[in-house]
């Protein structure tokens, strides 16, 4: 029903004007809905956050603004948008102010391939995994321009530790992914979907995917700088980190693209270990529109257990972040992986 | 090949760690997971403006200084100013005079203001316990919030209100 | 124990940082100012005097009833102690014998302040490091302590309630019904808190051979409380110079010997769990009697030098006053726990972290208004 329609409005489109224009139009629309989709993602996860933190805390959560405190991040943002900007003086104007777009782009083009459910998906790029694993590594860069242009020494730390952890961690989260990659055979997202629907990957690869999923988890928290990594913003040791200087809407964004991020990483976990929009036991499989609520309530559970860690773990520190991952999750990953050819190689896979 | 020799192979503890780790981790989460399930019934906070009317301070809080006053428009205070002196910030100033009183037909000292400063109290409590004639005492009120701050100066005997017969004679 | 080279010239990868006064690490208004090389601290200098009231001057400008409530506003955590401090040195000025039921309650109160002071250190123990969820586990506790004061001495924080002579009023009924279930609901929590902080891998890694202070150190830095025992000098006042009805009670003084970050937050945890049981064994056993015994209005210390030491949730308090037979003190001194616990921070933090600087400072367990005064 839904394919039917976006076929529609995609011929109506194409028979109104000539094709280069069309297409342009067609990909400013599938934008803006992206944009509006994931600004309410955004701020629904800030406040999913904000309640799950209270109720881990003894504490209510938002509750005044709208019925039970729905519009509390509505009205949040708001009111950040109203804010006026400041900045410092000595601030390098040109990257000060480029560096939120940055973080925010970033966080935004890595939704384009995640397939919600069937057909359903902006970009389905034969290098899908690829595709994510480059775009997520471009973010650390805002950070980076935002503390060394901010002319605030808190915000360089800050800054300077995100890139040591990003650049890190985000081997294992490749490592963990490859090891997947070596069951699907593909790295499209779309294929990789198909390939699970005789099970999940994470049922047919076993003990392999489960140890993949468990150092994807880990390293993915990493990635969205979130406890028990949360070097990069750790508010007892620098203020704010990196974005100490920023105020009103360029904060917001990079507000709202931690929490995008964090949405990506589970649409990936999803995607790649729990059969993105596949129904589990094949359920709803004739109702391709259910494969979004399923999509959807697959990354909220995986997000709920990122704001589980957040809420149970203190941080580590700079060196033992470093230790953690060349020590302990490389060397598990790389062994992880061999095992893993081994078990597709001679066929060991749990098929449905 | 060594360096998995030592300090993998050879020392298990690297194992032991991970399992160890993973462990105290999954501890801890299943406290704060356990709080999470109870949330109704484990929240410690109040709603604050939603509870005003049912909120009730324990009798022995101190919210403010105040003077009871009976129906007859009566206070205790006979301005001796014990209160004053045992005040360590200058808190209570008392202005009184000597009146004459209309009983006795003689000269007494009697109260015009009993002056107290909220803004300057550290609720210590020394004034109440000085009093010699219970004159003061706690009020429980904690809703202090003014605009300005001469609002938080307050003339604890009413207007027109006399000191209580009898109160000078136990003394 | 090396000197400590002032040396402001920066060596080329060396920079200067301002970590406070308005920091959140620095749990009020104390000013670090740090030189650090990348993560790596090379200096730590505290700078004080943001808060500073002047309490010890004021003290010789009021009456010695009046001293007693300045002194809830210097360490604001252990205010019941501190109270007890300056009434027992005023008492034993006047030679006046308290009644034995204000001994055991100021002991039982003291304990309860006590504990209500680490728990609250223990949630910003845990916030410090990143583990925001302690801090309200931390304060459910530390709030039914804080009930139970409100009711018995009308106040939760500065709450005053000690007199020269005694207390200012008897304890609620209410109080030992209450202090026994908090001790009941207490000691099913403390497990709790090991199990999501202490035994926290993370947690254990960030303290366990951080912020080395050794005995001798300890020693010649003046380090006392929780801070020194964790270096194993024993140095609890309660022990050694047992005051109220502490001589009454059996309890063992918490020691350990490493000396590091994860030694003084078991020291404080271990605490808890030694207070809970001196008040398990005086709540029991309040004796009838006075609540206080009548003093002068206005008192006079005799002339001479008087000095009184007690053991706050931070370390050794001590109260010296030295009066010449007036209404007023000639001079009154604190010896504030906080400020030689300050002065140790450079020597242990050189050479770690940022990250641990912060979690050295949370187990010092600075109140600044108690160092600046």
């Amino acid at each position: 029903m839904l394919l039917s329609i976006t076929k529609n409005i995609h011929e109506w489109l194409f028979s109104l004007m000539p094709e280069n224009i069309a297409s342009i139009v067609e990909m400013t629309i599938i934008a803006v809905i992206y944009l509006t989709g994931f600004a309410v993602a955004g701020l629904f996860l800030v406040l999913m956050e904000r309640r799950i933190a209270a109720w881990f805390q003894l504490r209510r959560g938002p509750n005044r603004v709208g019925f039970h405190g729905i519009l509390q991040t509505i009205a949040d943002a708001l009111k950040l948008v109203s804010k006026e900007l400041t900045g410092t003086i000595k601030a390098d104007k040109f990257l000060y102010n480029l560096a939120p777009y940055f973080v925010i782009i970033t966080a935004l083009l890595a939704l384009a391939v995640f397939p919600f459910t069937k057909d359903f998906q902006a970009f389905d790029i034969n290098i899908g995994i690829l595709f994510l694993i480059a775009i997520s590594s471009i973010g650390v860069i805002g950070i980076l321009l935002a503390g060394w242009s901010s002319n605030n020494k808190f915000s360089l730390i800050g800054a300077m530790r995100s890139g040591v952890q990003t650049i890190s961690y985000e081997l294992s989260v490749s490592l963990s992914l490859l090891t997947i990659v070596l069951m699907t055979g593909t790295l499209q997202l779309s294929e990789i979907v198909e390939v699970q629907k005789n099970g999940w990957l994470i049922v047919q690869g076993h003990v392999p995917a489960v140890i993949a999923f468990m150092i994807y988890m880990i390293a993915g928290t990493a990635e969205t700088n979130r406890t028990p990594f949360d070097l990069v913003e750790a508010e007892s040791e620098l203020g704010a980190g990196f974005h100490t200087e920023y105020s009103g809407m360029k904060f917001a964004y990079f507000f709202l693209a931690e929490f995008i991020n964090m949405f990506i990483i589970a649409s990936i976990a999803t995607t790649v270990f729990f059969g993105a929009w596949l129904s589990p036991f094949g359920i709803t499989e004739s109702i391709p529109l259910l494969g979004i609520f399923w999509f959807l309530a697959k990354t909220f559970v995986i997000v709920f257990l990122m704001m589980w860690f957040r809420w149970s773990f203190p941080r580590l520190r700079i060196d033992q972040i470093l230790t953690l991952e060349w020590k302990y999750l490389l060397p598990i990953n790389l062994v992880n992986l061999v095992v893993m050819a081994i078990v597709v190689w001679l066929g060991l896979t749990i098929q449905f | 090949m060594a360096w998995l020799n030592n300090s993998i192979l050879e020392d298990m503890g690297y194992f032991s760690d991970i399992y160890q780790g993973i462990k105290s981790l999954l501890t801890g989460m299943s406290i704060t997971g356990k709080y999470f399930l109870n949330f109704r019934k484990g929240s410690i906070t109040q709603q604050y403006p939603e509870n005003r009317e049912t909120l009730k301070m324990f009798e022995r809080f101190r919210g403010e200084v105040i003077m009871p006053h009976d129906e007859n428009n009566e206070h205790r205070c006979t301005g001796c100013q014990a209160c004053e002196i045992a005040c360590p910030n200058g808190t209570i100033e008392i202005i009184w005079d000597r009146q004459l009183d209309e009983e006795s037909g003689k000269k007494k000292k009697m109260i015009d203001k009993h002056i107290y400063r909220l803004g300057m109290c550290t609720m210590c409590g020394l004034c109440i316990e000085a009093c010699p004639t219970d004159a003061i005492k706690w009020g429980q009120n904690f809703e202090n919030s003014v605009y300005d701050r001469k609002y938080l100066d307050r003339i604890l005997n009413k207007p027109g209100s006399k000191l209580m017969k009898g109160v000078e004679d136990k003394e | 124990m090396e000197p400590i080279v002032v040396n402001n010239n920066f060596k080329s990868e060396e920079y200067f940082i301002n970590m406070g006064p308005q920091h959140p690490a620095t749990h009020g208004v104390l000013r670090l100012l740090l030189t650090i090389d990348g993560e790596i601290i090379k200096k730590v200098e505290p700078d004080l005097g943001y808060i500073h009231r002047s309490i010890e001057k004021m003290c010789e400008r009021d009456s010695y009833q009046q001293i007693v409530h300045l002194t809830d506003r210097m360490d604001y955590l252990s205010s019941n102690i501190n109270n007890e401090a300056v009434c027992l040195a005023i008492e034993n000025a006047l030679q006046l014998e308290v009644p034995e039921r204000v001994k055991v309650i100021r002991t039982i109160i003291g304990e309860l302040t006590r504990i209500a002071s680490h728990t609250l250190w223990w949630g910003v123990m845990g916030m410090d490091v990143g583990a925001f969820t302690t801090f309200f586990y931390g304060f459910r506790d530390r709030e039914m302590i804080n009930d139970i004061f409100e009711e018995t001495c009308g106040a939760r924080l500065t709450m005053n309630y000690n007199m020269p002579g005694g207390l200012m009023f008897d304890i609620h009924p209410n109080f030992i019904k209450r202090t026994k279930e908090f001790v009941a609901h207490f000691k099913t929590k403390l497990p709790e808190y090991d199990a999501l902080l202490t035994n926290n891998i993370i947690f254990q890694h960030r303290t366990k051979g951080v912020g080395i202070l050794t005995k001798e150190d300890a020693i010649s830095f003046g380090a006392s409380g929780p801070v020194g025992r964790a270096s194993g000098y024993s140095c609890d006042v309660r022990v050694h110079h047992p005051y109220s009805a502490l001589d009454k009670v059996k309890f063992k003084e918490a020691m350990r010997t490493t000396g590091d970050t994860f030694a003084r937050y078991e020291v404080r945890i271990e605490e808890m769990w030694e207070s809970l049981s001196i008040i398990e064994q005086l709540i029991d056993n309040i004796p009838e009697g006075d609540y206080k015994v009548a003093t002068n209005a206005v008192i006079k210390l005799p002339k001479g030098e008087f000095y009184q030491r007690v053991e706050t949730a931070r370390g050794e308090l001590g109260v010296y006053i030295i009066s010449t037979g007036t209404k007023n003190a000639h001079r009154v001194k604190f010896r504030s726990p906080g400020f030689s616990n300050l002065s140790l921070l450079n020597h242990i933090s050189v050479g770690s972290k940022i990250g641990d600087l912060v979690a050295i400072m949370a187990t010092l367990d600075l109140v600044i208004p108690d160092i600046d005064r």
